[in-house]
């Protein structure tokens, strides 16, 4: 089991599930032991949804999605798929 | 050639997201609609070098990603990294923690949504997308490292740094709204 040190040092990973799978286990008995991690652990969990909820679900503005769908092909006029190189390499 | 009305469709649908994430970057409507043209415009262009089957989710951001530094980042008026407050970790936990253990939703209550987006456009770029990519949109720090081509662990201390920054900008809301009791009294 490992220690409040070693299980907070894992929050940020815990939180975003990228705890290595041999690394898991050690936490979450920890936390099944611990009530002051494992509300460290829940404050930052909520904090989390809260900063995700806040954060989108804006509205996509009138005309902006008609504006989006005529990129799609705007080159055909001029050349045929255009010469230029990939932007996301 | 991938068909063309798919990839746009397919695209499309993640427009929303894609504008959410714009409207923080560029923290204002006309630009974040700018943004995501140019975005669309060249995912357009460089459709044929998408592989089919990977994430064209992480693929447009990352086109999102380049095109904001590239056309956009030079009119920003961020703060430095270096004017990041030094905060230790569970800064925010440790002041209020207690708040939100008694109630579920005592969070949302403390802190408006618009409250919250504005302290995650305050901060600083480099810290900014890494919250963004994983606090808002949930990319795993593999997808989030190839969007933003730094090392997976670049990603994890500035997700860390910005989660922090971010805690100390809500307590400085919360304090100063008396939302919460204030320290010195």
């Amino acid at each position: 089991m490992a220690d409040c040190r070693e299980t907070l040092r894992e929050l940020d990973r815990y939180l975003d599930d990228e705890v290595a799978t041999e690394a898991l286990a050690p936490v979450v008995a920890h936390l099944d032991g611990c009530t002051d991690c494992q509300q460290a652990f829940e404050f930052h969990a909520e904090l989390k949804r809260v900063i995700r909820s806040s954060a989108r679900g804006d509205e996509l503005p009138d005309g902006l999605v008609q504006r989006l769908e005529a990129c799609f092909g705007a080159d055909d006029a001029t050349t045929d798929g255009g010469t230029d190189g990939p932007v996301a390499g | 050639m991938a068909d063309r009305a798919g990839f746009a469709r397919d695209a499309m649908q993640h427009a929303p997201g894609l504008y959410a994430a714009a409207l923080r970057m560029t923290r204002n409507r006309a630009d974040a609609e700018d943004l995501l043209q140019e975005t669309m415009l060249r995912a357009d262009r460089s459709r044929d070098t998408f592989e089919q089957g990977t994430n064209l989710r992480a693929w447009l951001f990352r086109i999102l990603t380049n095109t904001f530094i590239s056309r956009y980042r030079a009119r920003q008026r961020r703060p430095l990294e270096t004017e990041l407050p030094e905060v230790e970790d569970l800064f925010l936990y440790r002041r209020i923690g207690g708040l939100a253990a008694s109630a579920e939703d005592q969070l949302l209550d403390v802190f408006p949504a618009a409250e919250v987006r504005r302290a995650l456009e305050e901060l600083p770029e480099a810290f900014l997308m890494p919250v963004l990519l994983c606090d808002v949109e949930g990319f795993t720090y593999r997808e989030i490292a190839d969007i933003l081509g730094v090392p997976i662990g670049t990603v994890m201390s500035r997700l860390h740094r910005g989660r922090k920054a971010l805690q100390s900008a809500l307590y400085d809301y919360a304090v100063e709204h008396r939302l919460i009791p204030d320290p010195g009294s």
